[in-house]
């Protein structure tokens, strides 16, 4: 049977000096794959792995020193058969990614997959690994928790309002990190309708790159009744919007998210109706709560993963008894097609399949039970045992299967 | 028959109601609304069969059908995972009136009812799936009060707790009203109709329903959003409990 092997190197062992050196576009790692005979290359910005079913190892390792343009001897990590599929299983649950439960490497994983041909051992890993990560995105809420301040601002608008098409928001600063809570809600499908700052020019660089409007600080209460939601990132040393600002007559609700130290937004704001008010230390605590419980889902996805490794262990086990079982039913047929062709010529087509189905019928109730015995034996890992008894017993040695 | 349908019912209620409190048995819940609602579908259906007239007839009987209904609108609007608390508030109540139908007889077969005339099947019919989809209304009302709260007061693992969004329920509240409405506008018209064939006189019971009628359709035209808007469906529910529990004695009598 073919060993599972993995060879590969990730952001857990090598700086990124190496990494990026080691990386390869999607093309490349499937050329290289195909070099090593029946292989896949996962290549991401994290990791470049090789998964070789009974391949050459030391090839493998090769290959990958000469991309580093060094020797990975210490950085390198070798794994096979169930460590293997494990250490495959947790890249595809994101478990293994710098921030985990990251929905990337998913697709990653199944675009390696895809961009070659792989024989059953690795058809049947990668399977499982893509199966095991969609089932630990849906099951846990593992990718869901945003991992940093500007994406948590993202998803508490999503909480408010749902989806964030249609939505506007309004940019208050032209910063850098307003910018980035504004990439993260238009991410989701928001549009920055108004980029306001106290520098024009800087508020209409920031509102081209958006498709927005530029206005002036002095403006903003003219289009609060106008957007959804509101990010304020000033330098400013006094507050820009106060709650007298905010329009009396609203339908929807207004979410205001303050990232600016010292702060923006008018803390009055939080207690007008339908008005929601987030500062950097409330999103800091929102992230800071969700990471704990990615940790806790990220538990729940392990054991998810672990499970799997048991059903591939089970799989591969049952190969080893297989070529037994093959040999065994065809030496079984031969037997009874042998003695159905000794009375042909003496019964009736009528009577001929009624001998087969006879017969037919003996052969499947009398091999059903040691069929299931020895998948059972091979899963306990006496499976090699049984079937040299079966071999043995029914002189099917010389079965070329 | 009726026993074997009634106690899988009750316990798939049963279960979904203490399974919906954890996010990792929330899937089981669902299988437990959906085999408990089959379960009881075939109870009503078993019921139904063995009567020559309308057999939710009874206090007790109605509960019976108000639960089913329930049921099954929350199967329609809500049995998701992000729906999982709404399940908290629905399914408890759902399994506790559904045991106190028993208790009443309300699950029982061969009762003899005395509904005879079509318009007072119908009305009961309209205003029980109304109520229904008024009490559903009143689960997505609490639903977004809290969730509305814990957003106001920045509570740090709003996130975690995988809520639907608060328009979402805002919507869906509406929605479901907006469909109840006219089913207890038809109930009502059908006990009118009733009521001038017997020449009876209304009671106060009635005289609520058409208060409860009044504020909905308040809501369906002035169309209160937010806060305001829960309280109503919220204030609406109120009167349907009166209604239900408290007056629904001497109208069935």
């Amino acid at each position: 049977m073919k060993q599972l092997i993995l060879v590969g190197l990730s952001h857990h062992v090598a700086p990124v000096e190496l990494r990026e050196r080691a990386a390869l576009e999607p093309a490349a790692a499937a050329a290289l794959a195909r070099s090593l005979g029946e292989a896949v290359c996962l290549s991401t910005c994290n990791r470049t792995e090789l998964y070789l079913a009974g391949g050459d190892e030391e090839a493998a390792a090769t290959a990958l020193s000469e991309l580093a343009g060094e020797p990975l001897d210490g950085v390198l990590y070798r794994l096979h058969d169930d460590d293997a599929a494990l250490h495959l299983f947790r890249v595809a649950a994101g478990l293994d990614s710098l921030v985990p439960g990251e929905g990337e490497i998913l697709g990653q994983v199944r675009a390696a997959y895809e961009a070659v041909e792989p024989g059953a051992l690795l058809d049947r890993v990668f399977r499982q690994a893509l199966a095991l990560g969609k089932r630990v995105r849906t099951e846990t809420a593992i990718g869901e928790s945003p991992a940093s301040v500007s994406s948590a601002a993202a998803a508490l608008a999503a909480q408010v309002f749902g989806e964030l098409h249609d939505r506007r928001v309004l940019l208050v600063g032209a910063g850098r990190i307003g910018e980035l809570a504004a990439s993260n809600l238009a991410s989701r499908g928001a549009s920055i309708a108004f980029v306001a700052n106290r520098s024009l020019d800087a508020a209409r660089e920031l509102a081209g790159r958006f498709g927005g409007r530029a206005v002036g600080l002095d403006e903003l209460a003219g289009v609060l009744g106008d957007v959804d939601v509101v990010v304020s990132s000033t330098s400013s040393q006094e507050l820009v919007v106060h709650a007298a600002d905010v329009p009396e007559r609203r339908r929807h609700p207004l979410f205001f998210i303050d990232i600016a130290v010292p702060r923006d937004l008018d803390p009055l704001l939080a207690r007008l109706e339908g008005c929601f008010l987030y500062d950097i230390d409330d999103l800091e605590a929102v992230v800071a709560e969700t990471l704990n419980g990615r940790r806790a889902e990220a538990e729940r996805a392990e054991q998810l993963a672990a499970e799997e490794v048991e059903r591939f262990g089970a799989w591969r086990a049952s190969l080893d008894v297989v070529p037994a079982i093959a040999s065994l039913r065809a030496r079984a047929e031969e037997i009874r097609s042998a003695e159905i062709a000794k009375v042909a010529g003496r019964v009736t087509d009528d009577e001929r399949a009624k001998l087969e189905s006879v017969t037919a019928q003996i052969l499947n109730k009398l091999l059903h039970l040691p069929t299931i015995r020895m998948k059972e034996a091979a899963v306990s890992a006496d499976g090699a045992a049984y079937a040299d008894a079966v071999r043995h017993l029914f002189g099917l040695e010389d079965d070329p299967r | 028959m009726v026993e074997a349908l009634f106690w899988p019912a009750l316990i798939g209620y049963g279960e979904a109601a203490f399974a919906y409190a954890s996010p990792r048995t929330s899937r089981l819940a669902t299988w437990g609304v959906r085999l408990g609602w089959l379960a009881q579908t075939a109870l009503l259906a078993v019921q139904a069969s063995r009567s020559s007239g309308f057999p939710w007839s009874s206090f007790a009987g109605s509960l019976n059908l108000f639960v089913w209904l329930v049921v099954g609108a929350y199967l329609v609007w809500g049995c998701r995972p992000r729906f999982r608390l709404l399940g908290l508030a629905v399914m408890p109540l759902a399994a506790l009136l559904f045991a106190v139908a028993r208790v009443g007889g309300g699950t029982a077969v061969g009762a003899n009812p005395h509904y005879s005339s079509l318009f007072l099947v119908l009305h009961v019919g309209f205003v029980l799936a109304a109520f229904a989809g008024f009490t559903l209304a009143a689960a997505l009302a609490a639903l977004y009060l809290w969730e509305e709260h814990r957003l106001k007061r920045r509570a740090a693992d709003i996130l975690r707790l995988r809520l639907p969004p608060l328009q979402t329920l805002e919507r869906l509240t509406r929605r479901t009203i907006a469909v109840s409405l006219p089913l207890l506008t038809l109930g009502l018209a059908a006990g009118i109709v009733r009521l001038r064939e017997d020449h009876g006189s209304t009671d106060a019971l009635e005289w609520l329903t058409l208060v409860t009628w009044l504020l909905y359709g308040g809501f369906v035209v002035a169309r209160p959003s937010g806060r305001r808007g829960a309280y109503v469906a919220l204030g609406g529910f109120a009167l349907v409990v009166i209604a239900r529990l408290a007056l629904a004695g001497s109208h069935f009598a």
